[in-house]
């Protein structure tokens, strides 16, 4: 059983870390989809399995949100201010950074906070890191959402820790799905012509 | 009949079924008397006393419950949905001016019935979602759609999203305080995490830099509403958090903080106004030493600092109003509010321009301005607490009156010999001018808000004594 939650670990570190990288909101979308999957089995540690897909069902419904939009907005490229070194081997780098303070950091979140157990804590923190740094280096819309819903995975892998009531949970999924909703707001906001 | 549902639920629910609204005249009707008897009922009808009316008896219950969550508007809330309210009928019916009531009505009504169930729910952690639920609503209310979002906007939306888990996990190890209150790291740890998600709610120092961004991109009335209802009551919230904590009420530590933080914000908001040449980015930095002003009254002994941070709401919502009525007027005639646009504009839009400069002026706590009265006295507080704060509190006054006279100059610069062409409407012109009186009759008479201010600190359980 420990081994499947560590196996959650690795491949939300995997999409997270893709997700920084990739440039195809087809491929982002896909990678999010499979990063609510290993959410929800992060969750599972701690809430009902009933409970814990809640996160996955709201993440999936967000996805299909913003996928929907993506397939019905033209697609432009908006080019941010470049400010930023922002090219793949500066991100790459910035990732491995943000990788090495998670494991150095998640023994030390283990004894101030314990029994939320490493894996979870793990997972969460490389979400909360990752969705960070991928606010921190861009200013596209779709970019940005995404870059808010992992970090709130991140968040709510770890708070579902320390409170389990349900109405939270429905709270939060309110979040995560206004977050979608007014994603595909902005993106139709950028393209009047498919108003 | 229960407070929440007349103050919350009806009001939320109208908002929703205004959405289907296009007629702008009837929302702005609709929308302005709904406030408005909301808060009327708040002013003569007492939460949770029974009233006599011949054989009838009306009491208004103070709690409902919700998913076994509750939602508290106690006796003591009446003076703050008063003025609220009021306030938010101001704005809605200001809206009609600017042709935004189709937007600033429904989610308007939404996010002010979020914004005080974020007050009334218990347990009070909840209001940090609530909050983030506004703001996802402010996002239509201040992108149209035929508008391609900003920088400004973006940043909005990712800093008040951050500011939501900070508050939640600090309400968890705050919990954990409560029952250990000896352990001083997980003291000092949960006030350092609540810090940095009340530093992205409210937008302090160095947070605040999408303020003025968004300012620049937005409908100069929406934002104006944006800018006066999420501070406001954030800063409530945070007051509920300083209520429930006595150790937290009781830290030098977070006095210090709060004084310097909030001189921080007042210093660098007048500095970057004096230097500012977009009428917009101008209000910003005004909103900066808003909040800037309600840390320093924090900052005071607690007796003071809540009366200080609740005389703070009424003229500055009252400025705010007023400059954004008047941005929005400017706004719709020249488009880009940079200087090099508006120059001169004062002799086509006097009325329009007398409320921009006034209300900046109060901000600043100009003399005979709704804002002097309080500003004086805070000042007075804290060279109480120390000169050096007083010195440098000055300092951004001067700053945010150097802004106001630079725009007064710009306004009125105009070739010799140019004759004034009145180009304003009459009925833009009598709400300014109405609006602009009230802040002379609030600078000159400040005592007459007192009895509803006043009663303001019974809120809360320990502020109240």
């Amino acid at each position: 059983m420990t081994i499947v939650v560590w196996v959650a670990v690795v491949i939300v570190s995997i999409t997270a870390f893709v997700l920084l990288l990739s440039r195809d909101w087809r491929i982002e979308l896909g990678l999010l989809g499979i990063q609510y999957l290993s959410v929800f089995w992060l969750t599972s540690q701690h809430w009902p399995m009933s409970m814990a897909a809640i996160k996955l069902v709201t993440g999936w419904m967000a996805i299909a949100t913003l996928g929907m939009t993506q397939l019905n907005v033209k697609e432009t490229i908006v080019r941010g201010p470049q400010f930023w070194p922002q090219g793949w081997l500066f991100r790459l780098f910035a990732a491995g950074i943000v990788i090495v303070i998670v494991i150095a950091s998640t023994p030390r979140i283990d004894s101030i906070i314990p029994g939320i157990g490493l894996p979870v804590i793990a997972g969460s923190l490389i979400l909360l890191g990752l969705g960070l740094l991928h606010l921190g280096i861009t200013t596209q819309p779709f970019r940005v959402i995404i870059g808010l819903l992992t970090v709130l995975s991140g968040f709510e892998t770890i708070y579902s820790a320390l409170e389990s009531s349900i109405l939270v949970a429905a709270m939060l999924s309110i979040v995560n799905l206004g977050l979608a909703m007014v994603g595909a707001y902005i993106l139709t906001a950028r393209n009047p012509e498919n108003i | 009949m229960s407070a929440p549902l007349i103050w919350i639920i009806i009001p939320g629910v109208f908002g929703i079924f205004a959405l289907l609204i296009t007629n702008q005249r009837i929302l702005f009707f609709l929308g302005g008397v709904l406030a408005l008897l909301l808060a009327f009922i708040a002013i003569i009808i007492p939460i949770d006393t029974a009233l006599q009316f011949g054989n009838l008896s009306l009491k208004i219950a103070p709690a409902i419950e919700i998913l076994g969550r509750r939602l508290v508007l106690i006796p003591a809330d009446g003076p703050l949905l008063a003025i609220f309210y009021g306030l938010v009928a101001m704005w809605l019916f200001g809206a009609v001016l600017t042709k935004t009531s189709n937007r600033l009505v429904p989610l308007g009504l939404l996010i002010s019935s979020l914004m005080i169930a974020s007050i009334a729910v218990e347990p009070f952690l909840y209001a940090a979602i609530l909050i983030e639920i506004a703001v996802l609503l402010a996002i239509p209310l201040l992108l149209p759609l035929n508008k391609t979002p900003g920088p400004g906007l973006m940043r909005f939306l990712i800093y008040q999203t951050l500011g939501m888990p900070f508050i939640l996990i600090a309400g968890w190890m705050l919990a954990g305080v409560e029952s250990s209150p000896g352990d001083l790291d997980l003291a000092v740890q949960s006030a350092t995490i609540l810090g940095l998600g009340f530093a992205f709610l409210l937008a302090l120092f160095p947070l605040y830099i999408w303020l003025p961004m968004l300012a620049e991109e937005a409908s100069p009335y929406n934002i104006g509403f944006i800018f006066w209802i999420m501070p406001t009551i954030t800063i409530i919230f945070g007051l509920g958090f300083l209520d429930r904590y006595a150790w937290l009420r009781a830290s030098e530590s977070l006095q210090q903080a709060l004084s310097i933080g909030g001189i921080i914000m007042v210093v660098t908001s007048g500095l970057w106004s004096a230097f500012q040449r977009h009428l917009s980015r101008q209000m910003a930095y005004a909103v900066v030493a808003e909040t800037g002003f309600s840390l320093l009254a924090l900052s005071l002994p607690p007796e003071k600092a809540i009366q200080f941070v609740f005389l703070l709401i009424i003229p500055r919502s009252l400025a705010l109003l007023v400059w954004a009525l008047s941005l929005t007027r400017l706004h719709e005639n020249v488009g880009l509010l940079r200087f090099s646009n508006v120059t001169g504009l004062a002799r086509k839009y006097p009325f329009a321009s007398a409320g921009l400069i006034l209300a900046h002026l109060s901000v600043a706590g100009f003399p005979l301005l709704a804002g002097f009265p309080v500003r004086i006295a805070l000042w007075e507080g804290l060279a109480a607490e120390s000169l050096g704060m007083a010195f440098w509190f000055l300092i951004g006054i001067f700053g945010l009156l150097t802004g106001a006279i630079r725009t007064l100059a710009v306004l009125v610069k105009a070739p010799q010999g140019t004759g004034w062409e009145f180009q304003e409407p009459s009925t833009t012109s009598i709400i300014i001018g109405f609006a602009v009186i009230s802040l002379f009759i609030l600078g000159i008479f400040p005592q007459i808000f007192r009895p509803l201010v006043g009663n303001l600190p019974a809120m809360f359980e320990h502020f109240g004594k």
